[in-house]
């Protein structure tokens, strides 16, 4: 037992359904949630979850993350009176990527057709960008720190980071965390689609020669962090624990990683040293591997310039290829489904990859589930996340014993 | 088009609207206040918003922010036909 900060719930919303043990199970059965080229939460319905009060004064991104947080809150044994805990030592932080945008083309909508006075008096609060942390903080009573991170595609795996430190620092006990993306509008299809980021063959295929672009999904993840004392001294079960966060900037391109994943690189380097796990000590690599030509390719550099000789034994394997890219939820996501990952003991294959590309020659867990060699140690992990704008946020997670 | 504005019609338009806000039917009387619905200072806009699209009533937020049952809300629609 130690100091260590550890996860205690995890909670998800994804295209494979409502869950977080489902998406893990999902994945590593080699189920798809993608349909017609998008990964979509198609059988979720925010009304039976939350009641028509809540649901009307939520974004369908905050819907998500109202969701995925009751089922962390629960599982951590958070739901009734905090657990224990003041409620005002609980925070929240979720990252997204873009926010409550369908909230917001449908009141530009009214805008452009009815005229201001028409314009809907929840638009604001259901479009902004912090709607899925201050909703969850609102519903548990939750009055610790509260914000959001917006990072693209990195929010996630940052807002997880920053509730890591916040509890580092003292500034809260436990925090709420994780991302949250809903943004399958024809706004931000469109947009991404006229950049060639998204694939025209709508398949998700990380790491493969035939990869053309990610796959839109949507979604949320949440996780409960605590300190590991507090966690066993409650019952609560230890999951995982969260050892290192790596933040960096490439400042290279808006979009375009920096083509020898310098900043990824450095952002792996920091998460490991700030876990104190040494590069040779990885046993999985969970890749933000997004099946764009660009991404696959830096990262893959960037986890041989950082992991050394062994980089090649590593699995390394992308949940992007069963659900899609979540967006500013996935870095959550992905840090569940290495959470799981590590307590089973098990990588999760990455689907869809047949052609290997001449230089991306890692492990990519082809073949199905893989299990982990143990070395008599906790087993550690590392889960990346890249964003638009150059962001990279990398988490090191390990076994909880 | 505008609806003709009776207490009738206000209190059927007014009932509609709080049942999309999430109140239950059974909860829904005139001397209910909007506090114990749960209906706070945005839904009223959103109901000023209804009511001046079916009944032509033009309301502020001003206007809603002194309003307490939802008997005061059909009463003040209602005496400003």
């Amino acid at each position: 037992m130690s100091d260590a900060v550890v996860i205690s719930g995890v909670g998800a919303v994804t295209p494979l359904g409502a869950g977080a043990q489902r998406l893990f199970d999902g994945w590593l059965a080699g189920e798809s949630g993608i349909e017609d080229g998008l990964g979509r939460c198609a059988d979720f319905d925010p009304v039976a979850a939350l009641g028509v009060k809540t649901a009307r004064r939520a974004d369908r991104c905050t819907q998500f993350a109202l969701v995925a947080a009751e089922e962390a809150l629960a599982q951590a044994g958070l739901g009734a009176d905090a657990g224990g805990y003041d409620p005002n030592r609980v925070g929240v932080i979720l990252g997204t990527g873009i926010g409550g945008i369908d909230t917001l083309v449908r009141a530009q909508h009214v805008l452009d057709t009815g005229g201001p006075q028409r314009v809907p008096p929840l638009s604001v609060p259901l479009m902004m960008a912090n709607a899925p942390s201050g909703s969850i903080a609102l519903r548990h009573g939750l009055g610790g720190p509260s914000y959001s991170t917006v990072s693209a595609c990195a929010a996630g795996a940052h807002a997880i980071g920053a509730g890591l430190r916040a509890i580092q620092a003292g500034d809260a006990d436990a925090m709420i965390v994780g991302g949250a993306e809903a943004a399958l509008v024809e706004l931000s299809r469109a947009g991404f689609a006229v950049m060639d980021a998204t694939s025209r063959l709508g398949v998700s295929r990380p790491f493969d020669a035939r990869r053309d672009g990610f796959v839109m999904g949507e979604g949320a993840g949440v996780l409960v962090l605590e300190r590991e004392t507090a966690a066993r001294g409650r019952g609560a079960r230890v999951i995982a624990r969260l050892s290192g966060f790596g933040a960096t900037s490439d400042a290279h391109h808006i979009t375009a990683p920096h083509p020898q994943g310098d900043g990824a690189r450095r952002a792996i380097l920091r998460a490991l040293q700030d876990a104190g796990v040494p590069p040779e000590a990885v046993d999985y690599v969970n890749a933000h591997g997004t099946s764009t030509p660009l991404n696959d390719r830096a990262e893959t550099l960037a986890l041989k310039s950082s992991l050394g000789d062994r980089a090649q034994e590593i699995p390394v394997s992308s949940l992007k290829s069963s659900i899609g890219h979540l967006l500013g939820a996935a870095g959550a996501v992905e840090a569940i489904v290495t959470a799981l990952a590590l307590q089973a003991g098990v990588a999760p294959p990455t689907l869809n990859y047949e052609e290997p590309e001449s230089g991306l020659d890692l492990d990519y867990v082809a073949d199905g589930p893989r299990a982990l060699k143990r070395n008599g140690r906790p087993l550690a992990a590392i889960s990346n996340s890249f964003g638009f704008g150059g962001h990279n946020a990398v988490l090191c997670l390990q076994e909880a014993r | 088009m505008s609806q003709t504005i009776t207490p009738e019609t206000v209190e059927q338009a007014v009932y509609a609207a709080l049942k999309t806000f999430g109140v239950e039917p059974h909860q829904m009387t005139r001397e209910a206040t909007f506090e114990s619905l749960e209906v706070d200072s945005l839904d009223l806009v959103e109901l000023a918003q209804i009511v001046q699209e079916e009944f032509g009533v033009k309301l502020d937020a001003a206007h809603m922010a002194g309003l307490n049952t939802v008997g005061d809300a059909i009463d003040m629609v209602v005496g400003r036909a």
